[in-house]
């Protein structure tokens, strides 16, 4: 399997260099780097070369990288049943640039591309049908990006008065509780102590 | 609103619509919370439109919050028919991501309990979607069975349901000795009620009806819209995971795969059924197995794993290391990854982005039902829509995982 996924890569080297940024063989499995112009070219070449046959479309997802310049990689991953490998894509982005879709080469990318959508805000040209998919309906926001919080902005139940349910922003009764066990040689990002020392020392100047 | 006499209009031109109807969110076929609308022309349906995320509680969100071990939950929550699949993909992840390699026994025990699942699946689909054209005799004598082996999850585990019993490094506990015998009696019991279930359906002449013919995938249709297990089976390919790409010990097991051959509902039932069967197999050929590896450790006490108890009551450094694994958590080395396992409704993947830390960075969940579900119009196009249910029935969805 591992020889396979090496010609693999040669070739798609060999035919595609311009567009192929870069390319990693970790836990026996093969991702390539691809610029965002090219998915389309590439995504038609693994489905319809012979060497390929990538028939099946496993996967698209995104991962967000809030930090970085093209913030979203978009993670594709294909099967080739015929050849018995696999292949992952990524394709960084930018927050506001359009990718092409990739329903008339795989019509079950419809749904990856709304679940995308709807839970990063990446945007796909030329889809047939780009409406949310998983959030409620009129949902505000991208729930998956790393500066969305995990409590939501609006929280809904049934108003017995009213006799609808309403919409109404998030109250907690007690604050989100973020636990953070790193050790804090280890990278832990809160730093309480700190912090709660200063706020003491301020409210005693005011 | 003017009122013109009728006379006015011309029988020729008088328009006919079609006519929009939901499907749910609250219909006894819809399996769940689905809602479907439908654009019917007559009888026949037109158009079918799948809104889901009615049950979606964001599971991936919730994730990345959460350490690798405190994740392993959410996935019973998935799949809610077949738990411990689930848990199987998140541990393999793990797993290949610290480069661990359980024992024998654990892994045994692990394909066990995957096929029970696989079966517990299987019983619920088929009675269900006989229920959906109308039989309602098969779900109780499916869930007779299904309770039974519910009973085994709980022996092993504590739980019914949301069993969190695979762990990375192995399984949680080791399974008491008289429940392998318990189980070896149940797989022997278990193909008479087989049996007596296809005896009420194979040759019925209402499910024949209702169900061969409908729904017919092409195996060009399987790959396009990217299906998986049952659903690829059904149309002849011989496509399963755990043959393609053996995973644990399924290379040690004697099985075969039953495929279909016009990929209509019917196939696909016929599928399930004799799956069951082969699971009965693997069932008895683990437990012959697992009463060789009676001494074996079901758990690798590496970094992963609780220390034994016995060891925490005499040893600080146990002691340490507990408190320590349920509170920061084990680290994952930086990398990422994509296991698979074969669950009962088709692939079941994890795609899983470590940074280094004790929490994943991003988790995807790549459930079957949601590719087999979005085809769902490409599908009912052109059927009636008393078939609707019958080829909803076929997908086999579960709400669970296709909204996560």
């Amino acid at each position: 399997m591992d020889e396979a996924l090496k010609e693999l890569n040669d070739f798609l080297i060999l035919n595609y260099s311009d567009d192929i940024i870069s390319s990693d063989f970790s836990y026996k499995q093969l991702s390539i780097f691809v610029n965002v112009s090219a998915i389309q070219e590439i995504t038609s070449a693994l489905k319809l070369n012979p060497i390929c046959q990538f028939r099946t479309l496993v996967d698209i997802t995104a991962v967000d990288y809030p930090e970085e310049e093209s913030r979203f990689h978009i993670v594709y991953h294909y099967l080739s049943m015929h050849q018995n490998i696999r292949i992952r894509l990524k394709v960084p982005v930018q927050e506001t640039e359009l990718v092409p879709s990739i329903t008339n080469l795989f019509p079950a990318a419809n749904w990856f591309e709304r679940e995308v959508f709807d839970m990063y805000g990446i945007l796909f040209s030329d889809h047939p049908d780009m409406r949310r998919l998983l959030t409620d309906y009129g949902f505000q926001g991208h729930p998956l990006r790393k500066d969305f919080p995990t409590t939501g902005y609006i929280e809904l139940r049934y108003d017995q008065e009213k006799k609808k349910v309403v919409y109404e922003p998030v109250k907690l009764n007690q604050e989100y509780r973020r636990f953070d066990f790193m050790s804090p040689w280890e990278g832990s990002e809160i730093d309480l102590p700190v912090q709660l020392v200063n706020d003491e020392e301020d409210t005693r100047d005011v | 609103m003017s009122k013109e006499p009728r006379e006015h209009f011309p029988e020729s031109e008088q328009s006919i619509r079609n006519f929009n109807i939901n499907f749910g969110p609250q219909h006894p076929a819809a399996h769940g919370v689905l809602r479907m609308v439908l654009e019917l022309d007559g009888e026949i349906v037109d158009r079918c439109d799948p809104h889901i995320g009615l049950l979606h509680r964001g599971t991936e969100k919730l994730m990345e919050s959460r350490t690798y071990l405190q994740n392993l939950p959410y996935f019973d929550r998935l799949d809610y028919v077949a738990p411990m699949n689930q848990e199987h993909a998140w541990c393999l992840a793990i797993e290949s991501l610290l480069n661990i390699k359980i024992t024998h026994r654990a892994s045994l025990i692990r394909v066990l309990y995957s096929e029970i699942g696989r079966i517990l699946n299987h019983l619920l689909n088929i009675t269900t979607q006989a229920m959906d054209v109308g039989a309602f005799t098969p779900i109780s004598w499916g869930f007779e069975e299904r309770e039974k082996l519910m009973i085994f999850y709980e022996r092993a585990c504590g739980a019914r349901l949301h069993a969190a019993y695979f762990r990375p490094g192995g399984v949680h506990q080791d399974i008491p000795e008289d429940l392998l015998d318990d189980i070896g009696s149940w797989a022997v019991s278990f193909p008479k009620i087989v049996d007596d279930i296809e005896d009420l359906l194979t040759e019925n002449r209402i499910f024949k009806q209702r169900n061969v013919d409908i729904g017919i995938v092409t195996k060009e249709e399987a790959l396009d819209w990217g299906f998986s297990g049952v659903m690829v089976r059904g149309s002849g390919m011989a496509w399963d995971l755990r043959r393609a790409q053996p995973y644990e010990c399924y290379n040690d097991f004697d099985f075969k795969i039953p495929i279909g051959k016009n990929g209509d509902c019917f196939d696909r039932y016929l599928c399930r059924v004799w799956e069951m069967r082969e699971s009965v197999k693997i069932i008895q050929q683990a437990i012959q197995k697992l009463y060789k590896c009676q001494d074996e450790d079901v758990l690798v006490r590496g970094k992963v794993a609780p220390p034994k108890r016995n060891q925490m009551k005499k040893s600080m450094e146990a002691l340490i290391h507990h408190f320590k694994l349920y509170t920061e958590g084990f680290h994952v080395p930086k990398g990422e990854i994509y296991s698979s396992v074969e669950a009962p409704k088709g692939e079941f993947g994890v795609y899983l982005v470590a940074d280094g830390t004790n929490k994943p960075y991003k988790v995807k969940l790549r459930s079957p039902g949601f590719l087999h579900l979005a085809a769902m119009d490409h599908l009912c196009k052109g059927h009636q829509l008393a078939d609707v249910s019958a080829i909803l029935g076929s997908l086999d969805v579960v709400f669970g995982e296709i909204d996560r």
